[in-house]
């Protein structure tokens, strides 16, 4: 059973269509990559998987943590989706600017607390012991990502590469089975990028994640994704393993254009 | 039969007045994406404008009515050169603040200057004469009010339509940047807006005056709070929809008062009752346009 | 109130830095001379009863401005409806507490509705019950309120505690109408006053040190990221309006004690822009600030009081206007918002280290070498 699952998906905007008849589907420790052209509906599909837009067309299937059963996540709201084992980043970093590295990570975790609002205001017992298991759990994440030494740090102090890593390790803190990159790799130099490669492989065995991601780069995409979908102008030009893709003749063409300035 | 028909022409006379006074609200939300909180503020001040025109100076009601939009059009640019312009880029929430800031500074200030005691807004007896058309007693400042709309919003709508600053506005409410790049001066384009939308308000403030003629500094406040809703009810930024909107309110209101007089203490809360009830159905309101979603 | 880091949570004297310790302290030697003030203030020896008045008047307002600090300013919810739901407070309090003989002195018009006469509750009951009918309210506004975007929320907030007053003034037989309400229960000395901004002040502390507190703030920088990290807008936006309500309900409820006398028209949409104005001034997001101006407006308020009166600036006299205070605090407002956002508090809460650290600073600014101030 895939881990997640896409069913004719598709998005308009007004007269455009931004995602047209979308088939997608993750298996269990894949990582998945959707490449296209910028305006090609990549981000598109990732919000609406993640529930920021409800499909106008389509479902969406997914396979939740500790459930066998396939549940339909179509316009389910984004917090109930997250809850259900869904994590992302963004293309331009949204990290709570006014909030410290630590404070970050720490608001990740919020949605599995149990205690009650009051619980937390007079630090009952119970929520002790929640409160410090978030902590300790929040710096192993920021140890794992090197971002310890920065905790206290406002989020928005720390260099870009850095922003890019924190996102990652917050989007971690939900507990995700599934965790979606947009453009993880968007503005990093050849030796981060090389870093970034290797990270979300290691990050991916450490966690039994499954990685669909958005990117540019087509020296990552090629060197980590098993599969990869290809769309423009909203529509599936080839999808198949990265040898696959690499002498598709209609990928070629499309990219012709985009390798000067990719 | 005749008393409904007379309701209803107060009603649409009502109506008109919030349509006025809406256009600003609607104009500016349009290009600014902002609640011009002032606005009502704006809309007081005009009224005693003319107000101290007609019985400081005894200037015939034309002059005075004449002398408040040209005083009010300043206003208007003035407050969006003091309070907003600086803040163009700030976060959304401090332009609020200003906003609400400069609605509390123009009542303050109207305390001040005016005294917080009731004013009684002077008759002008050609207008406010009573003529009888078919068994119906309504005053000569209804036909004022109702030709002076019609004109008025044909003049804006042409305006905005088919002239040079029309298409900057529009283009500027479509997109700052963009329209900068493409030679609007925006600066200019923003204060036209504010000098239309408070030239209106000052048309609409002089007939309210006359209708109603008790005025004091915080008279603004609960008309304002209408004519805002008037625009959200018939979609925020378009200029139709603001008359339909206000139109819709002020026929609203005469007649609930009118079918249920037992609850005329409350008219003021049917305005809120329909500002929830379209911003859960239809938050664009009648006329107003989907907005893209750039996420 | 500065926050503590990673595992330090464990309070223990002896696991605390001498800086820490000393911060401690004198924390504790301030409690006590606030505590020692106020004592002394009650007691009659230290102010008249005007300036303990203005003290518990200082105390009221600082509450209201946290009420709303908690929405807008930790939440990022332009709320508008301060004035609403304190007005609700306020009426409640009022009239449980209201004994039998003032009741019937004030209710001359219309006698008070039969089931209403029948409650009695000591003061501080009613201004719980008070603050609980304002959350309440506020849980049932903030169904169909708190879908809007910014803007939006602002007027209908606005509108709603328009609504609000309106029914008071119309409810004669429960409100008094728009005689409003005197001979209220006077219960609230400067005890009660500072006893609850204590509690308040606890209480949001305490808030957002937790994680609910922090994704309250959360919403507030980027909501789209809160929900894309699984926090529930909606749940949290209204959790914060109704802890904002209750604070703001109890809040009037204070200030119904204090006044002795309320009316519909006090609560108009001016004393929520009133409120605004000194979380404003104060700086927004800051418990200090909403503190600080609270203390500010309502004392500036009372000196300034000759402005309303005539006065003369060297020989130049100035006539007697009245409202002439209130001009000067709007202008105060706006410079606030166009210069200084951050207000006085400079958009940090207080704490010794910076008390400490602020005649070093300014040394630093006078010396203007930069570091030489600085130098340790």
């Amino acid at each position: 059973m895939s881990v997640l699952r896409t069913e004719h998906m598709t998005m308009r905007f007004g007269g455009v269509t931004a995602v047209d008849d979308f088939n997608l589907h993750v298996e269990k420790g894949e990582i998945v990559a959707i490449i296209g052209p910028n305006g090609a509906g990549k981000t598109t599909a990732f919000n609406q998987i993640t529930g920021v837009y409800t499909p106008t067309e389509g479902k969406i299937f997914l396979e939740p943590v500790n459930q066998t059963q396939e549940v339909d996540i179509t316009g389910m709201r984004p917090d109930r989706i997250v809850s259900m084992g869904v994590a992302r980043t963004f293309q331009n970093i949204r990290l709570f600017s006014k909030q410290t590295v630590l404070d970050n990570v720490l608001i990740a975790q919020h949605l599995h607390v149990k205690s009650s609002m009051p619980g937390a205001i007079f630090y009952w017992p119970n929520y002790h012991k929640e409160e410090k298991a978030m902590r300790e759990k929040a710096m192993q994440l920021l140890e794992r990502v090197g971002l310890a030494d920065n905790c206290n740090d406002l989020a928005t102090s720390l260099p870009y590469g850095l922003q890019r890593r924190l996102e990652i390790a917050r989007a971690l803190a939900t507990n995700p089975k599934l965790l979606l990159l947009d453009e993880p790799a968007a503005g990093m130099n050849p030796t981060e990028t090389l870093e970034l490669t290797h990270f979300v492989r290691e990050i991916r065995d450490e966690f039994q994640l499954t990685i669909l991601l958005i990117e540019h780069h087509m020296q990552i995409i090629m060197d980590i994704s098993d599969r990869i979908y290809v769309l423009e102008f909203g529509k599936t030009i080839a999808d198949g393993v990265p040898a696959e893709i690499q002498n598709d003749q209609r990928v070629i063409d499309a990219y012709l254009g985009v390798d000067e300035d990719a | 039969m005749l008393t409904l028909v007379q309701q209803l022409i107060n009603g649409l006379t009502l109506g008109c007045l919030f349509g006025l006074v809406a256009i600003g609200y609607t104009m500016v939300y349009g290009i600014l994406l902002l609640i011009n909180f002032a606005h009502c503020d704006i809309f007081m001040m005009s009224m005693y404008f003319a107000f101290y025109s007609m019985s400081l100076f005894y200037l015939p009601w034309y002059l005075s009515l004449l002398l408040a939009i040209a005083g009010t059009a300043l206003l208007g640019v003035c407050l969006e050169r003091v309070a907003y312009r600086p803040l163009r880029t700030a976060p959304r929430t401090s332009v609020l603040i200003s906003a609400v800031g400069s609605s509390y500074l123009l009542e303050n200030l109207g305390i001040v200057l005016f005294g917080a005691v009731a004013k009684s807004f002077p008759t002008v007896e050609y207008l406010q004469e009573i003529v009888t058309i078919a068994g119906l007693r309504v005053q000569r400042l209804v036909f004022f009010v109702i030709i002076a709309m019609v004109v008025l919003v044909g003049a804006l709508l042409y305006i905005v339509n088919k002239t040079k600053v029309g298409i900057a506005m529009r283009a500027v409410s479509r997109d700052f940047e963009t329209s900068k790049l493409m030679g609007v001066n925006i600066n200019l384009t923003i204060s036209i807006t504010f000098a239309i939308g408070s030239g209106l308000a000052a048309v609409g403030g002089f007939m309210w005056g006359l209708r109603y003629p008790q005025i004091t500094p915080l008279v603004g406040a609960m008309p304002g709070l209408k004519c805002f809703i008037a625009a959200v009810i018939g979609g925020i930024g378009s200029i139709k929809g603001a008359i339909v909107g206000g139109l819709i309110l002020g026929v609203m209101e005469i007649m609930i008062v009118y079918l249920f007089p037992g609850a005329s203490g409350y008219r003021d809360v049917f305005a809120f009752i329909a500002l929830i009830l379209i911003l859960c159905i239809k938050p664009t309101g009648l006329f107003g346009e989907e907005l893209s979603d750039k996420a | 109130m500065s926050k503590n880091n990673g595992s330090s949570y464990s309070g223990l004297v002896g696991m605390m830095s001498a800086k820490q310790r000393r911060n401690a302290a004198l924390t504790c030697v301030a409690l006590i001379a606030v505590a020692a003030f106020l004592y002394m203030a009650q007691s009659g020896s230290l102010l008249d009863a005007y300036g303990v008045r203005i003290l518990r008047l200082c105390a009221v307002y600082s509450i209201c401005a946290l009420s709303l600090n908690l929405i807008q300013g930790y939440t990022g919810q332009f709320s508008l409806g301060s004035a609403g739901f304190m007005a609700l407070g306020a009426y409640v309090t009022a009239i449980l507490s209201m004994s039998d003989a003032n009741r019937e002195s004030v209710y001359y018009l219309k006698p008070m509705a039969s089931w209403l006469a029948s409650i009695h509750l000591p003061y501080g009951a009613a201004l719980i019950l008070g603050g609980i009918l304002a959350g309440l309210v506020a849980l049932l506004i903030g169904i169909p309120v708190l879908r809007l975007k910014g803007d939006y929320l602002s007027i209908a907030t606005l509108g709603f505690s328009e609504i609000i007053r309106i029914l008071l003034n119309n409810a004669q037989s429960i409100s008094n109408g728009a005689t409003g309400l005197k001979n209220i229960n006077p219960t609230a000395n400067l005890w009660w006053c500072f006893g609850a901004l204590a509690l308040v002040v606890l209480f949001m502390t305490r808030l957002f040190r937790s994680s609910y507190g922090r994704a309250f703030l959360a919403i507030r920088d980027d909501e789209v990221a809160a929900e894309a990290m699984g926090v529930s807008i909606f749940k949290h936006k209204m959790m914060a309006f109704v802890s904002s309500a209750v604070i703001a309900g109890i809040g009037g409820g204070l200030m119904a004690s204090v006044l002795g006398a309320v009316t519909p028209v006090l609560f108009r949409h001016m004393m929520s822009y009133d409120i605004l104005l000194i979380m404003v001034l104060g700086g927004t997001g800051t418990m200090t600030g909403a503190i600080l101006g609270g203390f500010i407006f309502v004392i500036a308020k009372e000196a300034l009081r000759f402005m309303d009166s005539g006065f003369a600036i060297g020989f130049i006299q100035v006539p007697a206007i009245a409202g002439l205070r209130m001009v000067m605090f709007s202008v105060m407002l706006m410079i606030v918002v166009l210069f200084y956002h951050k207000g006085l508090s400079g958009g940090k809460e207080f704490s010794w280290d910076r008390l400490f650290g602020f005649p070093r600073k300014i040394a630093a600014r006078f010396t203007k070498s930069g570091k030489a101030g600085a130098g340790k």
